[in-house]
């Protein structure tokens, strides 16, 4: 059992998501950090898709009843073991009564906690993940509050093991994001594409799981900013009137009616989730073929991660 | 990944027809690839794993069928019957609409609950239905000020289209009545009441009767009549 002393300012339980109620409005929810949460996870022993903990800007304080074992990965933030310095993106065993804390990010947003087993919540629609907006999945649908206790699905102790330093994606100061340009990109003037390729935007303090608010370069319209509503992917950039980007992330409303201008590749939506509210961001437009060759590269370099023997 | 398959680029009953039909279709044939869609007014948001798939290949498969969605490839749609409490207190735009169209409130209700609406998608919120059949002499252009908080189950008109409100959110559409029904319960074992297709009608019901569905909702004792 797990009992969290100190959430942090938004800690959720996460499974790799719910697939398949989009068209009932509810979004797939899950990692914004798909890379760093199943690291975590493999580093503990767990299958990929074992529910963990993704925490924003800052981790919790949590005490574990008897023996298990987490890795902390994604934003490089200082962890500490009963009061000790631990590693990131290692196996930590913990003895029973074990006090961790997870600080404050120095870099990066979103941290990910894994525990050997994996936490178990019920299963709502085929996932454990907390959708926040619709009270929905992990611990009451809601954010890890004081004194929530969490139980783990059993699990042997895993072998102690660490991602080598060149499989730790870097947090990047101004990432080079990726996308395609559309669905609406006709709707928009050629010095507004130009804008938006130009940039440099800031992530917004008002980003959150459903979208990353951006302020920059204003990207013209051609002719109005309203569409007949349709469908919104993992990564679409809607453009609303004032000419200002949100890129949408895993919480998304599943529908809207702004237009949108491009797509940004599912392998960089964990870069963009990694962008402090402050920082830059630019965008490159890719082609069709070249996003599908990144995203097999990305999901090849998945695969292959595993941790060296510790 | 995701692609759009757009069907047209006009809000019809045609249109979204064909948009379901070919949701339908993709799923009744189970083409491979496909991890899951998006039905819209006019579009079909189909998300896909380019590990399972080639990206050509699906377009042209997305395509041939496109040709043959229409209505006659779909199930027959459930029919659900809604109550309605149609109560200035809880349709808050219920007087201001009916002075505006020239109706007496009573004729407006007459004529809403008179009707049966389409449900063309479900979606932005968990649940929330955007229905279509909204008879020609009740149609108002949207509130100019949307307001912040719309309470749930709020019952809605804007333009050609209907819908209720299935969590507190904010919206633009006229509230003309309440429905005591949970169109989005996340405790329940299907949290989504409406899907794409269904075809709905209001039934008019006073508040005493809103109140007791209410509280057997609450205690979850109650259930729509769906056929």
């Amino acid at each position: 059992m797990i009992r969290i002393t100190d959430p942090g300012p938004q800690t959720t339980v996460q499974d790799l998501g719910r697939i398949g109620q989009l068209r009932y409005g509810i979004p797939p929810s899950g990692p914004i950090d798909t890379r760093a949460f199943v690291a975590a996870n493999r580093l503990v022993g767990n299958t990929d898709g074992a529910a963990g903990l993704e925490c924003t800007l800052m981790g919790p304080r949590f005490t574990v009843e008897a023996a298990c074992a987490v890795a902390v990965t994604g934003a490089a933030t200082p962890v500490t073991i009963n009061g000790e310095e631990a590693p990131q993106w290692t196996t930590l065993p913990l003895a029973p009564g074990a006090a961790v804390r997870v600080g404050a990010a120095r870099a990066g947003v979103r941290v990910y906690v894994a525990f050997s087993g994996g936490l178990d919540v019920p299963v709502v629609l085929g996932s454990r993940a907390t959708y926040l907006r619709g009270r929905l999945g992990g611990v009451a649908g809601r954010a890890l509050k004081r004194d929530d206790v969490l139980r783990l699905q059993p699990a042997p102790m895993p072998p102690r093991r660490r991602l080598p330093a060149s499989a730790i994606p870097p947090i990047e100061t101004e990432p080079e994001i990726r996308v395609v340009l559309g669905p609406q990109a006709d709707r928009f003037t050629d010095e507004g594409i130009a804008a938006f390729l130009a940039g440099p935007y800031q992530m917004l303090p008002q980003s959150d799981r459903m979208g990353a608010r951006l302020s920059g370069p204003r990207i013209a319209h051609a002719r109005g900013h309203d569409i007949i509503s349709d469908g919104i992917a993992l990564g679409s950039v809607q453009v609303p009137g004032d000419g200002q980007p949100i890129v949408l992330l895993v919480d998304r409303q599943s529908t809207g009616g702004y237009t949108k201008i491009a797509t940004v590749g599912s392998f960089d939506i964990g870069r963009i989730g990694q962008v402090k509210p402050g920082q830059y961001v630019r965008f490159r437009a890719v082609d069709v073929a070249e996003a599908h060759r990144l995203r097999g590269a990305w999901q090849s370099s998945v695969t292959a991660m595993k941790g060296d023997p510790a | 990944m995701a692609l759009s398959v757009e069907l047209g680029d006009e809000i019809s009953q045609e249109t979204n027809t064909r948009v379901r039909a070919l949701e339908y279709l993709i799923q009744a044939k189970g083409v491979s690839g496909v991890v899951e869609m998006v039905p819209s007014f006019r579009a079909l948001l189909v998300y896909y794993d380019p590990a399972q798939t080639d990206f050509d290949a699906l377009c042209a498969t997305l395509t041939s069928l496109a040709e043959q969605s229409s209505d006659a490839v779909l199930p027959p749609a459930r029919r659900v019957e809604l109550p309605c409490c149609y109560d200035p207190d809880l349709g808050l735009d219920l007087v201001a609409a009916a002075e505006r169209l020239g109706l007496a409130t009573d004729e407006l209700v007459r004529l809403h609950a008179g009707a049966e609406y389409l449900v063309y998608f479900v979606g932005f919120t968990p649940g929330l239905p955007y229905m279509a059949g909204v008879p020609e002499r009740i149609r108002l252009p949207r509130l100019e000020t949307p307001r912040v908080k719309v309470p749930a189950g709020s019952v809605g008109l804007g333009g050609a289209q209907f819908c209720i409100y299935s969590v507190e959110s904010p919206g633009g559409y006229w509230l003309l009545g309440r429905t005591p029904v949970r169109l989005y319960d996340p405790e329940a074992a299907e949290p989504t009441l409406l899907r794409p297709g269904d075809r709905v009608r209001m039934r008019p019901v006073d508040r005493a009767e809103y109140d007791a569905i209410a509280a057997r909702v609450a205690a979850r004792t109650w259930q729509p009549v769906i056929a």
